[in-house]
C-alpha cells in the first residue's frame, strides 16, 4: 500500500506522518497538492500544519483547493483518509467529517500530552486497541476544540463515531480532562463510512520507539 | 541619526566626492552598531572558535559544527534489543570506538547555530518584533544549506508585578508562538528572567539549530564567481523596517512606542515556511551558489556581505527587485526590511530552474544583477528621465569593513559588599523564592510553543535541556539556551562565567558532552564606562569558561544601546549550547523515587568555601547585597565526568542546581508519586539560607543507586554530599539546622504556577 501524505503549502507535520508511516513498514509518500494524487494512491494523509497560514480560518482555503475533491472522491472509493491537526481541520472544512474544530477555550495554542479514552475499537483506526483502554497522544494546536449541533452529536454518538474522548490518567472523560473545551470531550471522529476519520492529537509524533512511547502506531497501522 | 562628522569625513576621502543620498543612507545603516560591531568588535577575541567539529566559525550566518558518527551506539541505546553492546554490524570497532570522537573524522552531518537579538523591535511592538527575531535567526539557518530543526527563545523582561512587564511578555510569547509554530520548527528550549532593570527595554533573544545531512549541501555567504546572477526569492519589498539597522543603534526614546513602529517590521510565517521549503529544493538541486537572508539593513545589507566576503563587487539594478508599493524610491528598496527574503548566487544557466522552483512555492523572485570584479554599484532610473543612474558605487569591502571602531572607556565593575537582609524565617523564605516568577516553572510559556514538531523531541522543555534525536548521526544532541541577569548584574565576569558552566551543566546532566555554543551579548550604552566595564566583563567571562570548557564558540550576535529612561539593561550574555552523546536516553529531572540523593559540586556543603548569595534569588525576593559564589576548581572535569555519570544505568534523575538555589532545585524534582528527605548537616560556614539559597553554577542534584560509583568518579574532581534519599511519599521533607519543612508535590505545583495562575 502506498498513502500519499498531502502537502500544502504550510503542512508541517508531513514529514514525520511519512517518517512514522515508514517506520512500521508502511510505503508513503509526499504528494506536493498541486501535483494532485499518484494514481495507485492506496491511503490519504492529509497532515497537520497551518495550511495557507491558517488565514481567513483553519483549514478552510485548503478545503476548497483541486486536490481535496481528488480526494473526495477516493474517500467514496474507499479509500482509507486520516486528517491529523490542521488535517481534521480541513476534513471538517470539506465536511469529509461532520462538526467543526474552533478557538481552543483558552484562546490559546496549546501543545501538551494528554490522554484520551478508545471510544470504538471497531474500526479500521481503532481495533490495535481495546474499548474504554486510555493511550497518551500530543496535541498541539491553537483551534481545537469541537463544535457540533446537538441533534448531530446524538447521532454520532448513537452510531459508534466517536473514536476517541479526552480523559485522565483513569480513563474518567472529565472536564479537567478537557484540554480545549471540545463538546463532550470529543478528540477523533468518522466519517459517514469509518474508513474516513480526523482527530486533533498527533498519533505520529507518539510513534517512533527511539523518543518514547508509540500509543499512535496504532492508529497509523491502519493503513498496513 | 545621520552619518557622523568622521564617517562622513572617511567615506568623503575614500570616494573622492560626495556620497549620493542613497550612499549616505548604506553607510549609515552597514556602519552602525547594529551591523558594523563598533564597540564591541575589539573585544570579540578573546572568544575561541576553534575546534576539531568546527566547519564554519564566527562571520556568516551561522556557524556549523560536524556531528560526530554515533550511529551504531545510537541503534543499540534507541532499540534496547541487544544489551552485550548492539554491536550488531559485526564491526569490532563499532561501538566504543567512536564514542571518543571529537568529530571532523568525515561523517558528513553538520548542524548549524546561530542566534540573534531582536530586542528594540520587540520594545515597540512586543507581538511582530519576537516573531521577526524568529524569522530572521531561521532565514540565517537556511543561508547555508540547512534546514531549522530547533529553536530556543531568552526572554528578559521588567519585573513581573508590572502591568507593562506582562503585555510585554503575553505579546512576545504570543509572537514567537505564532511564527515558531505554524513554520513547523519546534521550540524546545531557552529561559525567562524578570528584573526590574529590563523595564525600558526588554530583552529577546532567539537561537537556531539547522541540520546538514550531507557535507555537499554547505552553502556559504561568500560570493564565488563574477558573471553569476544575483537573486532575490520570497517577499516582495515594501517599505517596512526601514533603518531598522540603525533604530537598533540608538537608546529606546521615551516616545519609541509610538514613534518608532514604522521602524518594526510585520513577518508573514506562511511564506516563511514556504521559503524553507523553496530553499531545501533548491540545496537539493545544487543551484546556489552562495547565498544570504535579507535582515538588518535589507537588500544593501545582504547584498553587499555577501559581495565583500567574497571579494568581489556587484552590479545591482534596484528597480528589477519585485516590489509590493508603487513608486518606491531607490534607498527605498535598498534598505526596506520586508520580511522573508533570501538572496541567492546563481550560476547564468540555473536561473530559470530557480524562478520555476520560487514559482512553485508561490514565492516570487527577480534577477536583480550580476557578481563583478570591480565595486558594489547600484543603479535606478530617474523618475523624470527615465535614464538609469548610477546610486551606488562604492568598494563593497569599505562599506562593510571601513568603519573604525571605537575604543572606549571603561570602568571595572566591583562586587558588592556584604549586607543580608534581617531575619526572614526560612519557611517564609522558600516559599516566596521557590514561588518567584523568576524560578517558578515557565510551563505557561512552552505549552504556547509547539515543541514536538520534527519528531525529534526526545527530552521536552521544562527539563535541564532538550534532548533532539539526530538520527543521522545516531547522535542525542541536548541544547539548553540562557543567562541569569542577577548574576551578572552582581558579578559580570564570574557571573558570565557562570553563565556558561551553567550551560554545560545543563548539557552534562542529560549525559551530552559540551560540543559547541553561539553568544548573544546583550548591554547598554557602551558610551557610559560603566556599561562598557560590565560589557567588557561578560564578554571575557564567558569567552574563558567557553574555552576553559573546551566548547567553541561558532557564532554570536551583540546587541548594545539597550538602554533607555530607566538605565542600562544588566549585562546580559545569553549562551546557546549544544552536547553530544551516543542515542537518545537521559535521566530526567524528575525524581523516580527509589535512590540516594547526592549533591555534587557543592562547595559550601563541604566546608572549602563560604556560603554566598550573591546573584540570589533570595536577596533579589528580600534586598541585601553580597559577593557572587566561588565557581568549582575544575569546571571542565566536573562538566566531563557528570555526563558520564548521567549516561549510567544506575542514575536515576539529575537536576542543575543553579537558580534559586538547592531550595528550588529540590522543589522541581518532586512529583506526585516521588518525593524526598534530605537532611541538612551542613558544617556550614555560612548562614542556612546560604545553603539553602545560594546559587552560582557547577553543582548537580543525582539521584542514584549507587552512591558508592558516584563519589568515587567525582574523587579529586568535585565534591559529593549527601543529600538523603528518594522515596515514593510525594513530599519534600528538608530538615536543616532544627528547621524542618514539608511540603507535598501539589503544593509545590501551586507555588511553582505562578506565571500560569496570574496570567490565564
Amino acid at each position: 500500500m502506498t498513502v500519499a501524505v498531502v502537502q500544502f503549502g504550510g503542512s508541517n507535520c508531513d514529514r514525520d506522518t511519512v517518517q512514522a508511516l515508514e517506520s512500521l513498514g508502511i510505503d508513503a509518500e509526499l504528494v506536493w497538492h498541486a501535483d494532485g494524487l499518484p494514481e495507485e494512491t492506496d491511503g490519504v494523509v492529509v497532515p497537520g500544519g497551518f495550511s495557507y497560514g491558517d488565514y481567513l480560518r483553519a483549514g478552510a482555503m485548503a478545503a476548497r483547493s483541486p486536490v481535496m475533491a481528488e480526494v473526495r472522491a477516493a474517500a467514496e472509493a474507499g479509500t482509507p483518509v486520516l486528517g491529523i491537526c490542521n488535517g481534521a481541520q480541513i476534513g471538517c472544512e470539506a465536511a469529509l467529517t461532520p462538526g467543526a474544530f474552533t478557538t481552543n477555550a483558552s484562546a490559546r495554542f496549546q501543545c501538551e500530552h494528554v490522554h484520551l479514552r478508545v471510544e470504538n475499537a471497531d474500526t479500521p483506526w481503532t481495533s490495535r486497541y481495546e474499548a474504554g483502554e486510555v493511550v497518551e497522544f500530543p496535541v498541539a494546536h491553537g483551534e481545537g476544540r469541537f463544535e457540533i449541533g446537538d441533534e448531530e452529536l446524538a447521532t454520532l454518538e448513537a452510531d459508534d463515531r466517536i473514536l476517541f474522548r479526552y480523559c485522565d490518567a483513569d480513563g474518567e472523560v472529565a472536564p479537567a480532562a478537557n484540554p480545549n473545551g471540545s463538546k463532550h470531550n470529543v478528540a477523533a471522529v468518522t466519517g459517514d463510512e469509518d474508513h474516513v476519520a480526523v482527530m486533533m492529537p498527533h498519533p505520529e509524533r507518539v510513534s517512533l520507539a527511539d523518543i518514547g512511547p508509540t500509543d499512535g502506531q496504532g492508529v497509523l497501522r491502519a493503513f498496513d | 541619526m545621520a552619518l557622523s562628522d568622521s564617517d562622513h569625513e572617511l567615506v568623503v576621502e575614500k570616494l573622492g566626492r560626495e556620497p549620493t543620498p542613497a550612499e549616505a543612507a548604506l553607510f549609515e545603516n552597514l556602519w552602525s552598531e547594529h551591523c558594523a560591531y563598533r564597540s564591541s568588535w575589539p573585544l570579540l577575541g578573546a572568544f575561541d572558535s576553534e575546534g576539531d567539529q568546527v566547519v564554519l566559525g564566527p562571520g556568516d550566518d551561522a556557524g556549523v559544527v560536524e556531528l560526530p558518527d554515533y550511529t551504531d551506539d545510537a541503534g543499540a541505546s534507541a532499540t534496547g534489543d541487544d544489551p552485550t553492546g548492539g554491536d550488531g554490524s559485526g564491526d569490532p570497532t563499532g561501538g566504543d570506538g567512536s564514542a571518543d570522537s571529537t568529530g571532523g573524522d568525515g561523517t558528513g552531518t553538520y548542524i548549524t547555530m546561530g542566534i540573534e537579538s531582536h530586542n528594540h523591535p520587540s520594545y515597540v511592538d512586543p507581538f511582530d518584533g519576537a516573531a521577526t527575531g524568529v524569522g530572521g535567526i531561521v532565514r540565517d539557518t537556511l543561508s547555508v544549506g540547512a534546514y531549522p530543526i530547533a529553536l530556543a527563545d531568552s526572554l528578559y523582561f521588567g519585573d513581573f508585578d508590572r502591568e507593562h512587564s506582562r503585555y510585554l511578555f503575553e505579546g512576545v510569547v504570543e509572537g514567537i508562538s505564532h511564527y515558531g509554530n505554524c513554520i513547523g520548527v519546534p521550540t524546545v528550549a531557552g529561559s525567562v528572567a524578570f528584573h526590574d532593570d529590563y523595564e525600558g527595554n526588554p530583552l529577546v533573544n532567539v537561537s537556531c539549530l539547522g541540520l546538514i545531512d550531507d557535507s555537499d549541501r554547505l552553502v556559504t555567504g561568500e560570493a564565488q564567481r563574477p558573471g553569476n546572477k544575483l537573486v532575490l526569492v520570497g517577499n516582495a519589498t515594501g517599505r517596512d523596517g526601514l533603518g531598522g539597522a540603525s533604530f537598533a543603534s540608538e537608546d529606546l526614546s521615551e516616545d519609541a512606542e509610538t514613534e518608532d513602529r514604522p521602524a518594526v517590521q510585520v513577518g508573514d510565517p506562511y511564506t516563511e515556511k514556504l521559503l524553507i521549503e523553496c530553499n531545501e529544493a533548491l540545496i537539493d538541486e545544487g543551484l546556489v551558489e552562495s547565498a544570504r537572508d535579507l535582515g538588518a539593513a535589507g537588500l544593501g545589507g545582504a547584498t553587499s556581505e555577501l559581495v565583500a566576503d567574497g571579494g568581489l563587487g556587484a552590479r545591482i539594478d534596484l528597480d528589477r527587485v519585485h516590489q509590493r508599493e508603487p513608486d518606491m524610491n531607490a534607498l527605498e528598496i535598498l534598505l526596506a526590511e520586508s520580511q522573508e527574503r533570501m538572496c541567492y548566487e546563481v550560476r547564468p544557466g540555473n536561473v530559470e530552474r530557480v524562478r520555476e522552483l520560487a514559482d512553485r512555492y508561490d514565492l516570487g523572485s527577480s534577477v536583480i544583477g550580476e557578481l563583478t570584479e570591480g565595486n558594489y554599484v547600484c543603479t535606478f532610473p530617474d523618475r523624470e528621465t527615465g535614464e538609469r543612474e548610477t546610486v551606488v558605487d562604492a568598494p563593497a569591502e569599505f562599506l562593510g569593513e571601513g568603519a573604525p571602531y571605537h575604543d572606549l572607556p571603561a570602568e571595572e565593575p566591583h562586587q558588592p559588599e556584604r549586607d543580608l537582609p534581617g531575619d526572614v524565617g526560612l519557611a517564609e523564605a522558600f516559599e516566596a523564592v521557590v514561588g518567584s516568577p523568576d524560578t517558578a516553572s515557565k510551563e505557561w510559556v512552552y505549552r504556547q510553543y509547539d515543541h514536538e514538531v520534527g519528531v525529534r523531541t526526545a527530552t521536552r522543555p521544562g527539563d535541564d535541556a532538550a534532548v533532539l534525536a539526530i538520527r543521522e548521526a545516531g547522535v542525542g544532541l541536548a541544547y539548553s539556551a540562557g543567562a541569569d541577569p542577577n548574576w551578572t548584574d552582581t558579578a559580570p565576569y564570574d557571573g558570565a562565567r557562570a553563565v556558561a558552566l551553567e550551560n554545560a551543566t545543563n548539557v552534562a546532566a542529560k549525559g551530552t558532552r559540551p560540543y559547541a555554543a553561539v553568544d548573544c551579548l546583550n548591554g547598554g550604552n557602551p558610551e557610559k564606562p560603566a556599561v562598557y566595564g560590565g560589557f567588557k566583563g561578560i564578554v571575557d567571562g564567558l569567552a574563558d569558561m567557553c574555552s576553559t570548557l573546551d566548547v567553541p564558540v561558532v557564532g554570536g550576535n551583540v546587541s548594545l544601546y539597550n538602554d533607555s529612561q530607566s538605565g542600562p539593561v544588566p549585562p546580559t550574555p545569553t549562551l546557546a549550547m549544544v552536547g553530544v552523546k551516543a542515542g537518545y536516553d537521559a535521566p530526567g529531572l524528575s525524581l523516580a523515587g527509589g535512590g540516594d540523593l547526592l549533591l555534587v559540586g557543592a562547595r559550601a556543603l563541604e566546608g572549602d568555601a563560604g556560603a554566598r548569595l550573591g546573584g540570589s534569588e533570595y536577596l533579589a525576593q528580600f534586598g541585601g547585597s553580597d559577593r557572587f559564589p566561588a565557581l568549582p576548581a575544575y569546571p571542565d572535569a566536573f562538566v566531563g565526568t557528570l555526563a558520564e555519570v548521567a549516561d549510567a544505568e544506575t542514575t536515576l534523575a539529575t537536576h542543575d542546581a543553579s537558580h534559586g538555589g538547592l531550595a528550588v532545585t529540590l522543589a522541581e524534582m518532586v512529583r506526585e508519586n516521588a518525593g524526598a528527605t534530605v537532611d541538612l548537616e551542613a558544617p556550614a560556614k555560612g548562614s542556612p539560607e546560604g545553603l539553602l539559597f545560594g546559587e552560582g553554577a557547577g553543582r548537580v542534584v543525582v539521584e542514584t543507586t549507587d552512591p558508592r560509583g558516584v563519589r568515587e568518579a567525582f574523587d579529586g574532581v568535585a565534591p559529593v554530599y549527601d543529600l538523603g534519599s528518594a522515596d515514593g511519599s510525594g513530599r519534600l521533607d528538608l530538615s536543616l539546622e532544627g528547621t524542618e519543612l514539608s511540603y507535598g508535590a501539589a503544593e509545590l505545583a501551586d507555588l511553582r504556577e505562578v506565571i500560569g495562575r496570574e496570567l490565564d
